[in-house]
């Protein structure tokens, strides 16, 4: 059911979310960019599952565990270098510039 | 008809991705956003009106499935994405398209001013959308779509003036507390498909009374996690905390959805799992003991509050607490007759304060003063001012106070009346019933004290601030003489049997609580003793009002700013027993020496950065230190170890 379209979706979101991580340069949006990716992910397994069995409804649970574990770090990382610099712009952090 | 259900839920959530995308790109468009966010909530309740009279002309036996998707076909669980229509969620579903219409008009007054109107608007509609959800889910998971959504949109609500700190704490409070709550209906609903095999209500009301004998350890455990989740989303003790935070939200969202409909699904959940706690009667006596402990708890500190939020927000605790007792008592008709009568009355009592703080903070603002607008200290007196507002507030402190004809006399009467009756069988609920009296006294006496406070005496505000006082627009006083109608009326929907009436409510409930009354069955007291108990609770009433009235009055109130220290008990009531402090000491402040001592300090510095980051600089440094030591540069010891090693491999080739 639907299996084309979803998949299709899937590809338009991870697109998005690579294309987002490429170009912008503020840390939360690229944080959003990355977990859009996952879900573009997420949402071809669920397609898939479809056809497949079960398996790929678990493999989702998996990933958003990681997403949620993922998001809770990063956010405590971004905060982090907000305190520091002020400013979550990537381009201003260059901290392993040689 | 029925099937067009679909659009109760379709139209509001339309609502919100207008108000939404108007929110991000126009949010001047005040007009366009008003329209569509009211617009979209009376026609959900022009939908919802048309499918409860099909309802009533046709009374299905069995529940109505509307079955819209296919939603999670994995293995043995094929769940429908569907809605149930049955005499339960008919009941919910003219509550909240009902109240909330009128509640989204009075928004219409009361925000006018707010640079978020278009934001508000799109949470107000999305909360109905998750509201409606809940009540017209068929099965847990699509219900528990909509109690978690109600919870996001609540905090969305409460912290929406979120550049303040204190609300935006009080938004995270009420999401962490409720939490807790969510934890217990997820692992209820797990057993549910562990030991039933589906999730479907339907399924569940077929294969409980099969699969559960009465009284066993399973179906207790399933409805105490159940009762876990009613705790934390209808605020009851232990979890009831976040509820009078929860009044840091504009005083529309607290009439909404902190009195009239969220915090009722704990009540909704109850009633419609009514089979599995009539089959596990400990846990209904838990219910109703806990529901009966958190009345008289909350009606106490209401007593000593001067926030005129606060004392209804408290007031709402304790009014959930009596629809506990009920449902916990077998009563599943008088939990949701109480709730639907406390949804007219609480919303018009939090409408009324809404216009009372309107007036105060437009008195303020014209005068710079920073004075508290909701200090009902700094009141008094508005009875000359605020006309309209004073005799529609009078009307709902009758109704909650249980005094005839008014709606929540017949709803409490009912509610003590099963209490008592259950006693007969189970004779704690003796102790129920007279933990639900007193907290019923305690509830007519601080209405007394809020109505004598607010608008009685002189007035308090300042003298250049009174010319400033006046009742609120007719946007805002329209819908209150509405809510004012139907809390003096609410009553004929359930009216007695000795009173000319059918119990219409009750007849009209019977095919859903028809299950739960094989095993938990409770008869109503009659005659005599049906008499005297309503004598009780209408004596009560009326001495708990002319004692609320007469402590009040009867000494000066001071403005706050003169005001002296409460002391001794007044003092401990003031501070809510120092219950959130109890709380910070045992579970706040140990968890934040946990992450910051043991997991940040002991863990990230100290193992991870100190032992595995550093540490393996180290070993690579300390290895490479060593073997630096194994250079002397002298050739003589090259050329020696040189031999050595020719030596020994020739020896192994050799050998």
């Amino acid at each position: 059911m639907l299996l084309g379209p979803s998949l299709a979706l899937s590809a338009i979101l991870f697109s998005l979310g690579v294309a987002g991580v490429l170009l912008r340069r503020n840390a939360i949006v690229l944080f959003m960019c990355i977990e859009l990716m996952l879900n573009a992910v997420n949402l071809s397994f669920v397609a898939l599952a479809q056809l497949h069995g079960a398996s790929g409804y678990v493999m989702v649970f998996f990933v958003m565990t990681v997403a949620a574990a993922e998001a809770a770090v990063g956010l405590a990382i971004i905060i982090g270098i907000f305190r520091h610099k002020q400013s979550v712009d990537l381009g201003n952090i260059n901290l392993l510039r040689g | 008809m029925t099937s067009l259900v679909w659009l109760t839920v379709a139209l509001p959530l339309a609502g919100f991705l207008v108000n939404g995308t108007l929110a991000l790109r126009r949010p001047a468009a005040k007009d366009l956003v008003s329209f569509v966010g009211v617009g979209v909530l009376v026609g959900a309740f022009a939908v919802a009106l048309s499918v409860c009279v099909q309802l009533w002309l046709h009374p299905p036996h069995a529940p109505i499935i509307v079955n819209l998707w296919r939603w999670l076909p994995v293995g043995a669980l094929q769940l429908d994405f569907a809605f149930q229509v049955d005499q339960l969620s008919a009941v919910m579903l003219l509550v909240i398209t009902g109240v909330g219409s009128l509640i989204h008009l009075f928004s219409v007054g009361y925000m006018k001013s707010d640079p978020g109107y278009a934001r508000y608007f799109s949470y107000l509609n999305l909360f109905v959308v998750f509201m409606l959800v809940l009540v017209l889910g068929s099965s847990f998971p699509v219900m528990f779509i909509g109690w978690e959504g109600v919870g996001l949109c609540s905090y969305l609500l409460i912290g929406f003036w979120f550049s303040d700190k204190v609300n935006a704490d009080a938004g995270k409070k009420a999401f962490i507390v409720n939490r807790i709550g969510d934890f217990g209906f997820m692992i209820a609903m797990f057993m549910i498909w562990h030991h039933l095999g589906t999730l479907t209500f339907t399924g569940m009301v077929e294969r409980a009374p099969a699969v559960f004998s009465l009284g066993s350890g399973v179906v207790t455990a399933i409805t105490l996690f159940l009762f876990l989740g009613c705790a934390g989303k209808s605020a009851q003790i232990p979890l009831y905390t976040w509820l009078p935070d929860a009044m840091a939200g504009p005083t529309p969202v607290s009439a909404l959805i902190h009195a009239a409909t969220m915090v009722t699904a704990g009540v909704y959940l109850v009633a419609r799992t009514n089979v599995l706690f009539a089959l596990a009667p400990l846990s209904s006596t838990v219910v109703a003991g806990i529901g009966a402990l958190t009345a008289l708890f909350a009606a106490t500190i209401g007593l000593r509050q001067y926030d005129i939020k606060k004392v209804l927000a408290y007031s709402t605790v304790s009014q959930l607490g009596f629809m506990f007792v009920a449902v916990g008592t077998g009563a599943y008709t008088a939990g949701v007759f109480h709730l639907v009568a406390h949804a007219f009355f609480k919303a018009l009592l939090f409408l009324g304060a809404g216009s009372v703080i309107y007036a105060m903070h437009e008195a303020y603002h014209a005068t710079h003063s920073h004075a508290d607008a909701q200090d009902m200290r700094n009141m008094g007196g508005l009875r000359q001012h605020l006309p309209v507002t004073f005799w529609l507030m009078l009307i709902a402190t009758l109704a909650i106070a249980g005094i005839p004809p008014f709606a929540g006399f017949f709803s409490k009467d009912e509610i003590l009346a099963a209490a008592y009756a259950r006693g007969e069988s189970i004779p704690i609920f003796y102790v129920f019933y007279g933990m639900s009296v007193i907290a019923a006294l305690l509830t007519s006496f601080y209405m007394a004290r809020l109505m004598a406070m607010t608008f009685l005496g002189e007035n308090r505000t300042g003298e250049q601030e009174r010319p400033h006082l006046h009742d609120a627009p007719l946007v805002m006083t329209g819908p209150l003489v509405v809510l004012g109608i139907f809390s003096a009326l609410g009553g004929l929907l359930n009216l007695p049997r000795f009173l000319g009436g059918g119990g219409a409510m009750e007849h009209w409930l019977e095919p859903v609580t028809a299950p739960a009354a094989r095993y938990f069955r409770l008869e109503m007291p009659h005659g005599s003793t049906e008499f005297y108990l309503i004598g009780a609770a209408v004596a009560i009433g009326v001495v708990g009002l002319v004692a609320g009235w007469w402590f009040t009055s009867r000494r000066r109130t001071l403005p706050a700013s003169e005001s002296p220290e409460d002391t001794g008990l007044a003092r401990v009531l003031y501070r809510k027993y120092y219950v959130d402090e109890i709380y910070d000491a045992i579970l706040v402040r140990p968890l934040l020496w946990l992450s910051r001592v043991v997991l940040w300090k002991g863990v990230d510095q100290g193992a991870v950065d100190g032992a595995a980051v550093n540490g393996t600089a180290k070993v690579s440094r300390g290895l490479g230190w060593l073997g630096s030591r194994l250079q002397t540069g002298q050739v003589g010891i090259y050329v020696v170890l040189f031999l050595v090693g020719v030596l020994w491999i020739l020896q192994t080739v050799a050998g």
